[in-house]
């Protein structure tokens, strides 16, 4: 009996160590992840008419205008490929990556409802986030796969299948990777400093423009380079367009930046994510 | 077995404008931890007094608070408003963790004040019941196993495919609750949120938690001003005033705490200094007291006796003292008349009286002490508002436990008979 008395369930402390992660309660409370995806996927187009194809006109009508301006006024190359195949490559990939973020880094804020109430992992709504997003992922994957069969069928456009192709999965998931990473800091610091919600929002509509979206890898040269470079986004974008549709550059060593970048920033933001989700119903 | 072992917590929280300033002292502290000293926060922080001012932004919401619960106990949490209760709770459901100190659970702990947290308007019944129950940390599994009995206990089956958005407010609740009460948490922990709900779903709730914890032998902690109701369900207490621990052991002995711990006393008793006490240079108060005739506190069966005793610094007067009881709400019930002398003979010194109330007169509720010393009936002498309060706890009747209307109870004398068929 006196050695069953220190089997406890749960021991509440003031704040255990940084590494004190549990991700194991994370998988315990997996059902609840896609309870989250799916109440994410129904709220959206619940009384709409037009339903889940909402997330379809957003990146055509976006990328209507980048063709306007950015091919026909500014006229950027777009690597040999059809301006509307460019630009909606790109768009896919990246709407995943800034919508991720977005979402993931508001998680205090707009959960501290629930948060405030129950004990569950917080770990589960952030990533929950990047599942649901997925789902429109996949749905503009779709758009965009049409576009291209339609321009293989009637344009003859040939379309290069090389082995980037099983590059991919791969980018797919460092660019999850990435956004969980960078929101999850970002999350945890706005709950103490307000200031940093504001510059998420436009943070990231900047960030398009320092990232091969609306341009090829290889047009920028000079200067400005380095700041491309600089951006982990930068070769996950490229590669994403390379692995589709043979067009962009391949650098190696890039991608690997892009993996630190992402690994450090996953190990950073679970360990101050960790911290917060304790404490942070006391700022909020 | 123990199921809950709180250990010295206490939880500190900052006044003011939070945010403000947040930056400093984050660095502070940092610079203070790189130096291996201790927090400069932490040592600041007083006893968590709203009335009062106090220099320092930091205070304890609780402070080095050590209890246990052992499995299948129903433990009753008292205390005022600002005692500590909600913080506790916090720190219990894990929404927050402690300052210091450490608390250790042995099972799941469910809280029926979270009842309908994560309710998705959007989303339909039967999506919510999954949803709300995952998060409450059950499976899928579970959930669908217990899935037909949740329905059934709500009874709103017929709407289980409509958006919750379409739902009455007590529909709502209903489901919410359903949800809740089929958790089967080892440790139930219940908010005297319930008391908003209609009163049969406050009677469906509390039946719930007393099936729960006498025969599931599950262990419960129940959070409430209704001391009727804590007295009635409870079989142990702790009393929190003020952020510490007033009291711990018989649930009867933590309600009668509870009385005495108010801002305004049951009992008032001056030891010192004559000059010191209450009073003028004709009357001084030396104690007014209310106790239970009978039990250990103050209820509807309990009677009161209340005594007073006073230092009278007028010789041979006609002295005479009038008890004034009044409700909260300012109404008089009773003036009780006490003529002391009456040939002009009073003298210097002590004089005690005492009245005593007899048991199912006074309703339940809240009342005051006036006090008022006279001369031949005609002058004041002196006179003392609210010199105390008491609070006579309601019991159930029949299966009532609401308090009921009046001043006075005297129900209890009642007689009724049937007279048979009705005949014109």
């Amino acid at each position: 009996m006196e050695q069953n008395h220190e089997k406890w369930d749960t021991v509440i402390n003031p704040s255990s160590g940084w590494l004190d992660i549990r991700l194991y309660d994370v998988w315990r409370y997996r059902d609840l992840l896609w309870m989250f995806v799916k109440r994410d996927f129904i709220s959206v187009y619940k009384q709409t008419i037009l339903g889940p194809l909402w997330y379809l006109i957003q990146p055509i009508l976006t990328t209507i205008m980048f063709i306007v301006i950015f091919g026909n006024v500014a006229k950027i190359p777009t690597g040999g490929m059809p301006p509307i195949l460019f630009y909606l490559t790109g768009l896919t990939v990246w709407n995943y990556f800034s919508s991720c973020l977005t979402k993931v880094s508001s998680t205090f804020l707009i959960n501290a409802n629930i948060f405030g109430k129950v004990y569950f992992p917080r770990l589960v709504v952030p990533l929950s986030n990047v599942v649901s997003n997925l789902i429109s992922f996949a749905i503009q994957f779709g758009l965009l796969a049409v576009v291209a069969v339609y321009y293989v069928i009637f344009k003859g456009y040939v379309l290069h299948i090389t082995s980037y192709l099983l590059l991919l999965p791969v980018i797919l998931l460092l660019i999850a990777g990435l956004s969980l990473g960078l929101g999850i800091i970002i999350s945890s610091l706005t709950t103490k400093y307000r200031d940093l919600s504001y510059l998420v929002g436009f943070g990231v509509q900047l960030l398009l423009y320092a990232t091969p979206v609306i341009y090829p890898m290889s047009y920028i040269h000079g200067k400005y380079r380095a700041l491309l470079l600089a951006n982990p986004m930068s070769s996950l974008v490229e590669i994403f367009r390379l692995s589709l549709f043979g067009v962009g550059t391949f650098d190696i060593y890039q991608l690997l930046y892009s993996t630190i970048f992402t690994i450090a920033s996953l190990f950073i933001g679970i360990i101050i994510f960790n911290r917060v989700e304790k404490s942070f119903m006391d700022i909020v | 077995m123990i199921a809950i072992k709180a250990e010295n917590i206490s939880k500190q929280y900052r006044l003011g404008q939070v945010g403000t300033g947040t930056l400093t002292h984050d660095l502070n502290r940092l610079w203070h931890k790189v130096r291996g000293k201790e927090d400069p926060y932490l040592t600041v922080g007083e006893e968590n007094d709203r009335t009062k001012s106090a220099p320092s932004d930091y205070v304890w919401a609780i402070k080095d608070i050590n209890f246990e619960v052992k499995q299948g106990e129903v433990l009753g949490v008292i205390g005022r408003n600002g005692a500590g209760k909600s913080t506790l709770l916090k720190l219990l459901s894990r929404t927050t963790v402690p300052t210091t100190g450490s608390i250790k659970i042995r099972g799941r702990i469910a809280s029926l004040l979270e009842v309908g947290t994560g309710f998705h308007p959007e989303l339909t019944g039967r999506d919510n019941i999954f949803l709300n129950g995952a998060i409450l940390g059950m499976t899928k599994d579970e959930i669908k196993r217990k899935f037909d009995k949740i329905v059934d206990f709500s009874g709103v089956e017929r709407y289980i495919d409509t958006p919750v958005k379409r739902y009455s407010s007590g529909m709502y609740v209903r489901l919410a609750f359903a949800v809740a009460a089929h958790l089967e948490p080892e440790i139930l922990i219940v908010d005297e949120v319930l008391a908003v709900g209609d009163a049969e779903f406050q009677k469906k709730a509390l039946g719930k938690m007393h099936d729960v914890s006498s025969s599931e032998g599950r262990t419960v902690l129940f959070v409430s001003h209704n001391m009727a109701a804590i007295s009635e369900l409870c079989t142990r207490g702790i009393v929190l005033n003020n952020g510490s621990l007033l009291f711990e052991g018989q649930i009867n002995k933590a309600v009668a705490h509870y009385q005495n711990s108010g801002n305004t006393q049951t009992s008032f008793e001056h030891k010192g200094s004559l000059d010191l006490a209450v009073g003028n240079e004709n009357i001084k108060i030396l104690k007014v007291k209310v106790l239970p005739l009978q039990k250990e506190f103050l209820t509807l069966s309990s009677g009161l006796a209340i005594e007073v005793e006073f230092y009278n610094n007028k010789p041979n007067i006609n002295l005479s003292i009038g008890i004034i009881v009044k409700t909260f709400s300012e109404v008089v019930i009773s003036e009780l008349p006490g003529i002391i002398t009456q040939n002009k003979d009073s003298r210097k010194g002590v004089y005690s009286i005492k009245y005593e109330v007899p048991p199912d007169l006074l309703n339940a509720g809240i009342y005051y002490i006036n006090l008022l010393f006279g001369e031949d009936q005609r002058h004041v002498l002196y006179e003392k508002q609210q010199i105390v309060q008491f609070e006579i706890l309601n019991e159930t009747i029949g299966t009532n436990s609401n308090p009921i209307a009046g001043f006075l109870r005297l129900n209890r004398n009642a007689t009724h008979q049937f007279l048979g068929q009705y005949e014109s």
